[in-house]
């Protein structure tokens, strides 16, 4: 749930894409993205992060909760829900990112294997909507915040 | 009250550097240039008819306003946008993808790790920097 009393309210969308290649058939890939044990190898946060909930139903409909946190920091929660699984070629799930109580962001994420000879082409495509930017204060002070927009348009 | 003071100062003060770094034109062709992606300092010279001191002591006062920040690798010192140059929903994204990339490079050395055709290899992990 997000803070009503918040009162600066806003959404900004984003997409970005990343390919790899990696030296493994589709079968291979796509077990490391849809079983607990060889996900739980790979995906996270940083090394020294802690390691909270996880929860991984890999099915249509099924969810995905998984939590970590910097030592003493806030606990960052990724909160998924699978909506389409193409057995070792596509995967898409919708997810959440709350940063202790605060929901950070919704998103679509779209995994993409494709066999290239005897390797396997990965394209993640993530739709994101950012939500209420949480803002440095100090940025709002004297119009910078517009300068900033400005600057981030033209990236 | 007084921290919020001081904070306040603070944040004056490196709103000055922002808007006296972004106050010259070759400056702002810079960041221009920058915010489509990190480029040497060599290459940022190029479009300006300077000596190379010069050129220099602009990219300072650009990164001392924290619009960019640059790195020496070798013998070549590669510039690119700062955090202050960057909205929220930007510095987000370049998070997130940030994320994601340290991931599938994990991703990358389990793969090899448990590559079935080479068992008896232990791989050291191979990131990337």
């Amino acid at each position: 749930m997000t803070d009503s009393n918040q009162t600066t309210r806003s959404v900004k969308h984003a997409t970005f894409t990343i390919e790899r290649t990696y030296a493994a058939a589709p079968a291979r890939v796509f077990a490391a993205l849809s079983t607990k044990e060889a996900k739980g190898k790979w995906f996270g946060g940083p090394a020294e992060w802690t390691r909270g909930k996880w929860e991984l139903d890999f099915r249509v409909g099924g969810r995905e909760v998984s939590a970590a946190g910097p030592p003493g920091g806030p606990e960052h929660i990724f909160v998924a829900q699978y909506l389409d699984i193409v057995e070792n070629a596509r995967i898409i799930y919708a997810y959440d990112m709350f940063e202790g109580e605060k929901k950070l962001s919704v998103s679509l994420a779209t995994f993409e294997l494709a066999p290239a000879g005897k390797e396997t082409r990965l394209t993640l495509t993530e739709h994101g909507a950012f939500l209420d930017g949480h803002e440095d204060p100090a940025q709002r002070e004297h119009g910078t915040r517009w300068l900033l927009e400005k600057l981030g348009e033209t990236l | 009250m007084l921290n919020k003071q001081a904070n306040g100062n603070a944040a004056r003060a490196a709103l000055d550097r922002v808007f006296q770094a972004l106050a010259d034109p070759t400056r702002r062709v810079m960041v221009e240039r920058l915010s489509r992606g990190p480029a040497s300092v060599s290459e940022l010279a190029e479009p300006f008819e300077m000596s190379l001191p010069s050129i220099v002591q602009h990219l300072q006062v650009l990164e001392a306003s924290g619009l960019i920040r640059s790195e020496k690798v070798g013998r070549v010192r590669t510039c690119q946008i700062g955090a202050k140059a960057l909205g929220n929903a930007e510095r987000w994204i370049s998070e997130r993808r940030a994320t994601w990339e340290r991931r599938l490079d994990r991703l990358g050395d389990y793969l090899q790790v448990t590559d079935p055709e080479r068992p008896h290899k232990k791989t050291t992990s191979r990131r990337k920097p």
